[in-house]
């Protein structure tokens, strides 16, 4: 029992440490800094730069969040501060529902209900009206774009951020609503002005949740994104994120050299960038829970 | 009005259009899958594997995934629950500044990829010399089904009373006795759902079986040798140029999700249920 529970808590290192011994004949071919950094991806020629699919996985993720986060707090705030009892007994199952679908389901709507909305509506919108903005410039005409990603990684962390952060939400002590309600203030101004100040480090801790999930999500981003290794200039091109990477390329890794090292190393990135922003999240959230308590 | 009710309305109205969204997206999602996958599905899909032709649109069935999936998450499952209890077991006897430290390397286990679990899974692969198979995905599925597992077993064991593990010292049982008899009974409930929870995530996730186990059209025999799974049949399917196809990759995600909702379902029926005989 005791070595298992050692074997648990020491799964990370030793995940990192396996992917880091398989990646390093790749760190020996070029600096570290130079790999990060590198645009030109030819695998044949033993040239492997990330930048591309760092970039492509930043955008979409940044993306979903910008989509995610105001309904998610808002959804929270409703279904902590406002929602009869009846309502949130309903809703709450729903929500755990929607974190249980796989992520290939996920996949499937974005390319059978995202994409074509993406292609045919907003694209073509985009490209009449908004055309002045290089932001928003549309002349990727097939709808796999950073676009669809960000919508279907945004329904993807809903439930994370809703179900932390009205936990969260709720662990505020009612005596200070109380108090603020006392003196005349509208439900609004009590979430806004006391609730919400007090959850802060733990509603952030939910946003922060939800951005680790994104990151590394596989399958359903790469169903809708396009997998172009180029950087995306505006949210209607295609982008080819890390984990679309890994993915896409695990079957032709073996039979060129260093190519596995390669894809060993983006998995590497992946985790660190995901280890290092779940720690800051779980701290933080573990002092919000026992401040707020 | 006053300035305050006018933006209590606003926000109110912002909350509401949100929780819209929210749950909408939820049905939409589930609607798209039924609507498409329905008519898709039909009675071969579901009993036969892939005949000759079959990715040119010619007969055959999903039959492989169905099994590959229930063997690859049933077994994950199982090594899971396996480690898991003993690692919950052994949490609840830790000083807390130990159990604080493998609670959070368990938060952060949660946390990652999917995609991170089946690269790990394939270098331990590499290191045993095994090729794609039944057991490699096992493996890389147990360790992603971990975390959740524990965590979840972890919460209930903590919620049985302090007198109960007391009075069980008090008549001379061990530790171990303690932990098996009392607290496992006890928490029975909980360990099931915390059970359910692994297994729906394990029959749910694609990215760490697409290195470890690959993908077959034979019904799986051996540990050793590759299985479909559900996930890859409708990822590989949707794929193809050819529509009868893409069709059965909608039916195959319909027979996904009914399996992953039944899951969840029978979680909560069997918490609900089993909750009768605990003592409080």
């Amino acid at each position: 029992m005791g070595a298992l529970t050692a074997l648990a808590a020491a799964l990370v290192p030793l995940i990192a440490l396996a992917l880091l011994m398989r990646a390093r004949p790749l760190l020996q071919l070029a600096p570290l800094g130079e790999l990060l950094t590198s645009t030109s991806w030819r695998p044949l020629r033993g040239e492997f730069g990330f930048w591309p699919f760092i970039v492509g996985t930043v955008w979409v993720t940044v993306l979903a969040m910008l989509l995610a986060v105001p309904p998610c707090l808002l959804c929270a705030i409703y279904l902590a501060e406002y929602a009869p009892r009846p309502l949130r007994e309903a809703v709450k199952p729903l929500v755990d529902l929607l974190a249980g679908i796989p992520s290939v389901v996920y996949g499937l709507w974005g390319t059978l209900t995202v994409v074509p909305l993406v292609r045919d509506v907003l694209a073509p919108w985009a490209g009449t009206n908004l055309e002045f903005i290089p932001l928003l410039r549309a002349d990727n005409p097939t709808g796999y774009s950073v676009l669809a990603g960000g919508v279907v990684l945004a329904v993807m962390v809903f439930p994370v951020i809703i179900s932390t952060a009205e936990e969260v939400i709720r662990a505020v002590p009612d005596g200070l609503r109380e108090a603020t309600l006392a003196l005349g203030a509208t439900r609004w101004q009590m979430v806004k002005g006391v609730v919400l100040r007090r959850a802060m480090p733990g509603v952030i801790a939910a946003v922060v949740l939800g951005f680790s999930r994104a990151f590394g999500e596989t399958m359903a981003v790469m169903m809708v994104v396009g997998n172009v290794a180029q950087i995306p200039r505006s949210i209607f091109d295609a982008a080819y994120p890390l984990s679309a990477l890994i993915a896409n390329n695990y079957g032709e890794m073996m039979s060129i050299p260093l190519y596995d090292a390669a894809l060993l190393a983006a998995a590497l990135i992946l985790l660190l960038v995901v280890l290092v922003f779940t720690l800051l999240a779980r701290v933080a959230l573990l002092r919000a829970v026992r401040r707020a308590a | 009005m006053k300035r305050k009710h006018l933006e209590e309305r606003f926000f109110l109205f912002l909350m509401i259009v949100s929780m819209v969204v929210v749950v909408g997206s939820l049905l939409l999602i589930l609607g798209t899958v039924l609507a498409r996958g329905l008519p898709a599905l039909d009675w071969a899909m579901l009993t036969q594997t892939p005949q000759g032709g079959y990715y040119l649109g010619k007969e055959g069935g999903i039959l492989n995934a169905i099994t590959g999936s229930l063997a690859l998450a049933g077994g994950a499952t199982a090594l899971s629950f396996a480690m898991g209890l003993a690692v919950a077991l052994h949490l609840q006897n830790l000083s807390s500044r130990w159990a604080h430290l493998v609670r959070l390397s368990l938060d952060v286990l949660w946390g990652v990829p999917s995609i991170v679990y089946g690269a790990f899974g394939f270098t331990l692969m590499l290191l045993l010399g095994l090729r794609s198979s039944l057991l490699g995905g096992i493996m890389a599925l147990a360790l992603l089904e971990l975390p959740v597992m524990v965590r979840a077993m972890d919460e209930v064991l903590l919620m049985v009373p302090f007198e109960l593990k007391e009075a069980s010292y008090a008549v001379g049982a061990t530790r171990f006795e303690t932990a098996v008899k009392v607290l496992v009974r006890q928490a029975m409930p909980g360990l099931l759902t915390a059970v359910l929870l692994g297994l729906g995530r394990g029959i749910g996730d694609a990215a760490s079986v697409l290195f470890t186990a690959g993908y077959t059209d034979r019904l799986p025999t051996s540990l050793l040798r590759p299985v479909a799974s559900l996930p890859l049949a409708v990822f590989f399917q949707l794929g193809t140029p050819v529509p009868e196809v893409r069709e059965r990759a909608y039916a195959a995600a319909l027979v996904l999700t009914a399996i992953v909702l039944a899951i969840s379902l029978l979680a909560r029926l069997l918490s609900r249920r089993l909750e009768r005989h605990v003592i409080r």
